[in-house]
């Protein structure tokens, strides 16, 4: 039979069982089970409405048992034996030999990489994008653009930017974008502008923002406003941490204002851009970022129109200027849901597969957690070992999940 | 001297022009209320002159400076909104604080500022409250109170009260009086759609329709001498009472006769070249006494009672067709449905417009 025949029948007998299912169980229900006539008619009715969302749930709640909850158990069941035994009951020794391992440490780094550089990278440009395009006339189709990306799947997003990192011979015109452009640069004028020169720029306003960032922080713990409400006690500790970590990221940022300028690039040689280590993993999330940024700025641009016009207006009154209306208005009224966004955001980096899988298969130095776990399980045949990272991911995935979905219900409430 | 000019003010959006040349002089100290039915742009001025909205055309003065291009946070106003517009994300304290931290005041002086706005406000027990956590009545406090910390020149109230339940509206509208005696100093611009608000609040009222000035005035003023038909129906509940009329004798005395055939002496001068000119005869529902003698106004019959325990409101009909004259008597009034009773009024109370709506001055 043709396959597309097949698919159409497929969905046709899906749907249908689907209804049929709901409308018969229910006809058997109301007519057969606890009929609406004779002498116990209303006993009958409110029986029959106590059975009724069980029988409407009972699909759910099967499919998601068998297909969820199982699997749960029977992978934590197979983290704990060894195939090469028959199966036998080898305790915590699949997940000694991971720890073990390199490779995995090398995803559990990789994967924190992306954990926090895809959610705030998607979030902070989905939150611009949102402000930006929130009052003009064409602000709806830079939206539809930039939201495009989301109807793509993971594999065919990869594809795409495989193709814009693409490398050819030097002597042959390059096909990906990126070497193209990069062989633009002759370390000629152009060169030192726009390789040293504005990174430098970038480079010296993230520190910047990150330096008033440290400021906003660390403000309240020396100098505490009047009047402010007492923070709770983790408020200090998390604070310095904050602090601490973006002083970090200020000393790099000022360490990599000096590389840029000391660096010697390699003009006119077309580079393999996915074979850089450690960089090599910023191309790959740069894919999901261009994925989610749609996504955070969706919900965000929901969340920026919800917020009261006068708000505004009384801080304009107040004389607060355009960043100031930005960053202490509008970003606090919604913080809830930049929150519910980031994590959401960071459940879906947690199991990123698809990309890591279809670009590098995790070669220089670009393994993730959920492609680790599938090397495992289906290349090396070690269920012990996948299933044991696989129980990982899930240990990873579950709070972050349950923060999300707390915070969620309390937007929504 | 801290007024404001408005000359010649407009506004329009794109085409549709909502302000049409305003011109107004507001003293230094003075309350005024601008009323008028919804849309007649009584916000919209106001927004103005908090630089919420662009001046189309005129100018705008505030304190003898053209301030048409100075924004809002520098042109000394303070505005009160509709709907509060607490940061609801911070406490009592900082929502006031916050213009004063963002103009870089010292923090002893924004704390003096903020106790004594709180301590006026009767707040000093909630700065540390969130806005979700105060009733509907405390937070206009807050944004009262936000208002006075700017320390304004002039303050700008966007219909404060309508949030409000009416009990609730009775008290703040009594705490928005004692705010305006407490800073004699203080401009005031009230918009609102209540006229009890605007009759008990204001020094002079500026009653608003279609984008122009219908009059400006002290409340009495516009109650006893509307210049036109359309204050002469906006201010009063209810609303006067309009029957169209022929002026029959013009002259010190004009006499007119309404629609049904009655002739009323009017007391009021017209002159000689308006007879036989229609007009409209008005006069208030609580100047009409029930007569019981000869000497009537007119006669009609009662088809609805409304007793309200102080007054009684009768709607009269057989004088104007469909429309009924309503007359407001004092006191428990025994039933007087489906009777017919006659109707007085002093000379002195009555009302008489030209066809374009324009009062006949006594």
């Amino acid at each position: 039979m043709h396959p597309a025949l097949q698919a159409v029948i497929t969905i046709i007998v899906g749907v249908g069982g689907c209804v049929g299912y709901f409308y018969f169980s229910n006809q058997f229900l109301d007519r057969v089970l606890y009929p609406a006539t004779g002498k116990n008619a209303g006993r009958n009715i409110n029986r029959a409405n106590q059975i009724r969302p069980w029988l409407f749930l009972f699909p759910a709640l099967f499919a998601l048992g068998l297909y969820l909850a199982y699997p749960v158990f029977a992978t934590l069941w197979l983290s704990l034996t060894d195939r090469d035994q028959g199966g036998a009951f080898v305790g915590l020794a699949n997940y000694q030999q991971m720890f073990r391992e390199p490779k995995f440490w090398e995803a559990m780094s990789n994967n924190m990489l992306w954990l926090i550089v895809v959610p705030a990278m998607s979030t902070a440009i989905g939150l611009l994008a949102a402000q930006l395009t929130d009052r003009i006339k064409w602000g709806n189709i830079a939206k539809s653009l930039i939201f495009m990306p989301m109807a793509i799947s993971f594999v065919g997003a990869a594809v795409i930017w495989k193709l814009v990192y693409d490398t050819r011979p030097a002597n042959q015109e390059q096909i990906g974008v990126l070497n193209a452009v990069w062989l633009m640069f002759d370390g000629g004028f152009g060169s030192i502008v726009f390789l040293q020169i504005v990174p430098a720029l970038l480079l010296a306003v993230f520190a910047a923002f990150l330096a008033w960032l440290v400021y906003q922080a660390v403000r309240p713990l020396v100098n505490a406003e009047i009047g402010h409400r007492k923070a709770p006690w983790w408020f200090t500790p998390l604070r310095l941490f904050f602090a601490i970590v973006a002083v970090w990221l200020i000393w790099l940022s000022l360490g990599s204002i000096l590389s840029v300028f000391s660096a010697r690039l390699p003009y006119g040689q077309p580079q393999t851009w996915l074979t850089m280590p450690f960089w090599n993993s910023f191309f790959l999330m740069a894919v999901l970022v261009w994925i989610q940024t749609g996504f955070a700025m969706v919900i965000l641009s929901a969340a920026i129109r919800g917020i009261p016009e006068e708000t505004i207006e009384a801080a304009v009154i107040d004389g607060a200027n355009p960043f100031q209306i930005f960053f202490k208005i509008k970003v606090p009224q919604i913080m809830g849901t930049i929150v519910v966004v980031w994590t959401t955001i960071t459940i879906v980096v947690l199991k990123v597969f698809d990309i890591v899988f279809a670009m590098t298969n995790g070669q220089w130095q670009t393994q993730v957690l959920a492609n680790y776990m599938y090397d495992k399980l289906f290349r090396a045949n070690d269920w012990g070992v996948g299933s044991a990272s696989a129980m990982i991911i899930m240990l990873l995935v579950t709070p972050i999940l349950a923060w999300n979905v707390y915070n969620a219900r309390k937007e929504t409430r | 001297m801290a007024g404001l000019k408005l000359k010649g003010l407009k506004k329009s959006y794109g085409a549709v022009k909502v302000i049409h040349g305003v011109d107004l002089e507001i003293e230094q100290g003075e309350f005024i209320v601008f009323v008028g039915p919804s849309g007649c742009g009584k916000s919209t001025l106001l927004r103005m002159i908090a630089g919420l909205e662009d001046i189309t055309g005129g100018t705008l003065e505030i304190d003898g400076m053209v301030v048409n291009d100075v924004p809002p946070s520098k042109r000394g106003i303070a505005m009160v909104f509709q709907s509060y517009a607490l940061y609801p994300h911070m406490t009592v304290y900082d929502n006031m604080a916050f213009g004063m931290r963002i103009a870089g005041e010292s923090r002893e002086e924004i704390d003096r500022r903020v106790r004594s706005a709180a301590s006026i406000l009767q707040l000093e027990d909630y700065l540390d409250r969130l806005p979700k956590a105060l009733s509907g009545g405390q937070r206009q406090r807050v944004a009262i109170g936000r208002a006075i910390c700017r320390d304004p020149k002039v303050f700008l109230f966007d219909e404060p009260l309508s949030n409000l339940d009416a009990a609730l509206r009775v008290a703040t509208r009594i705490e928005i009086a004692k705010l305006n005696e407490s800073m004699p100093d203080t401009t005031m611009i009230y918009v609102t759609h209540d006229q009890v608000e605007a009759m008990t609040l204001a020094d002079r009222i500026v009653v608003l329709a279609g984008g122009y000035i219908e009059q400006v005035g002290p409340p009495m003023e516009l109650y006893d001498r509307p210049q036109n038909l359309f204050v002469a129906q906006f201010i009063g509940s209810p609303a006067m009472n309009i029957i169209p009329a022929t002026i029959e004798k013009a002259g010190p005395s004009a006499v007119v006769t309404l629609t049904g055939g009655v002739s009323v002496d009017t007391g009021i001068a017209v002159d000689d070249s308006e007879k036989g000119k229609t007009a409209s005869f008005g006069v208030r529902p609580e100047d009409l006494d029930i007569s019981t003698g000869d000497d009537f106004l007119f006669e009609g019959t009662v088809s609805i009672v409304e007793a309200l325990g102080e007054v009684t409101l009768l709607y009269v009909h057989g004088l104007t067709g469909d429309d009924p004259i309503i007359a407001k008597v004092a006191g428990h009034q025994k039933n007087f449905r489906g009777e017919t009773v006659r109707f007085t009024a002093e000379k002195s109370k009555l009302h008489l417009f030209d066809a374009d709506g324009k009062t006949y001055r006594r």
